[in-house]
């Protein structure tokens, strides 16, 4: 288990499914999900949340500044 | 208990971005908003648009500005900064704008030593207009005016504005960054503050040059147009810093 564990929000309205912070993400944290946001793209979705590290790659990568990145403590 | 590490910078005003998904003009967006934050100039910072795909980076930012004519930011920035002196002045530009139409007021901007910061995204295409050849676009690239590929013969060969720049006596910070990995956008954000430190010190003009992609025009994937970037446009526009007399960021 990772030492630190971190949580991120993301906003999937505005998110239009580029894929930069699944690629960026070290630890297969995010994914597409399956349904659609209001813009009719695949949104991304932090499907496995136990892996985050808060190394901030997505929130780095992102164009679209969707993400929100916390460390827990 | 949750620390926050990352979220939205203030510089920022929350509007969405009108961007293609997977264009790297929203990375840079954010990272002058967080370089403004940082600097902590924002109420004293002024945005000047340019025309193309960025024409609304003054909605984007959160702070006053105005749009210049095609390729005249440099000139208006010039304008602006001497009226007030006081304020800090930033033009945010494409490769359409800054090293077609508006090559003459970048050069002499720069050569006078304007204490303005351009931040130049370069992606080697016009994007707002359609996928038109740019003067940066690489030889033998396929875009909607050049169907058979850049012909140097004909279209000439790819400008290399950073190369033309250094030799300015006006610049004090010139360098040419990418945006395709988490370490790069640091690294480039590091430049961004010293064009920023170049213009609050007094030294001179500050330029970045942000190698970015164009998924939609160049017709690929994000991830793939990010590759692609990385194996044809960085041999022809090789990284780097080209000029840096604003020395430590303190």
């Amino acid at each position: 288990m990772p030492k630190v564990k971190g949580y991120i929000e993301i906003d999937q309205e505005r998110c239009k499914g580029c894929g930069l912070c699944i690629n960026a993400c070290p630890t297969k944290v995010i994914e597409f999900s399956e349904g659609f946001n209001s813009k009719g793209y695949h949104p991304a979705e932090a499907k496995y949340l136990d892996r985050c590290i808060a190394c901030g790659f997505c929130y780095r990568m992102c164009p679209d500044v969707c993400i929100t990145v916390y460390r827990e403590e | 208990m949750r620390k926050l590490l990352y979220k939205m910078p203030e510089s920022l005003s929350g509007k969405e971005f009108t961007y293609c998904p997977g264009c790297h003009h929203g990375i840079v967006h954010r990272l002058v908003a967080e370089v403004i934050d940082e600097l902590g100039i924002r109420e004293k910072t002024l945005v000047v648009a340019p025309i193309g795909c960025s024409v609304f980076a003054y909605q984007f930012f959160n702070m006053d500005g105005t749009i210049a004519a095609h390729g005249r930011a440099p000139a208006v920035a010039t304008g602006m900064k001497r009226a007030r002196p006081d304020l800090y002045v930033f033009t945010y530009q494409g490769d359409g704008d800054l090293a077609a139409i508006g090559t003459a007021e970048i050069m002499h901007a720069a050569n006078r030593g304007e204490k303005i910061t351009t931040i130049f995204i370069n992606n080697a295409i016009y994007g707002m207009t359609g996928g038109q050849m740019a003067p940066t676009t690489l030889l033998g690239m396929k875009t909607t005016t050049t169907p058979y590929g850049r012909d140097a013969q004909k279209d000439g060969y790819p400008m290399h504005m950073c190369e033309f720049l250094k030799e300015a006596k006006g610049v004090a910070y010139l360098a040419r960054t990418k945006v395709t990995t988490p370490q790069d956008v640091e690294k480039t954000k590091k430049a961004i503050k010293k064009a920023f430190l170049a213009q609050i010190k007094g030294i001179g003009f500050g330029m970045v040059e942000v190698l970015s992609t164009c998924p939609t025009n160049w017709g690929m994937d994000p991830i793939s147009a990010m590759k692609w970037l990385e194996e044809k446009m960085v041999p022809e526009y090789p990284l780097g810093i080209f000029v840096d007399k604003v020395g430590d960021e303190k």
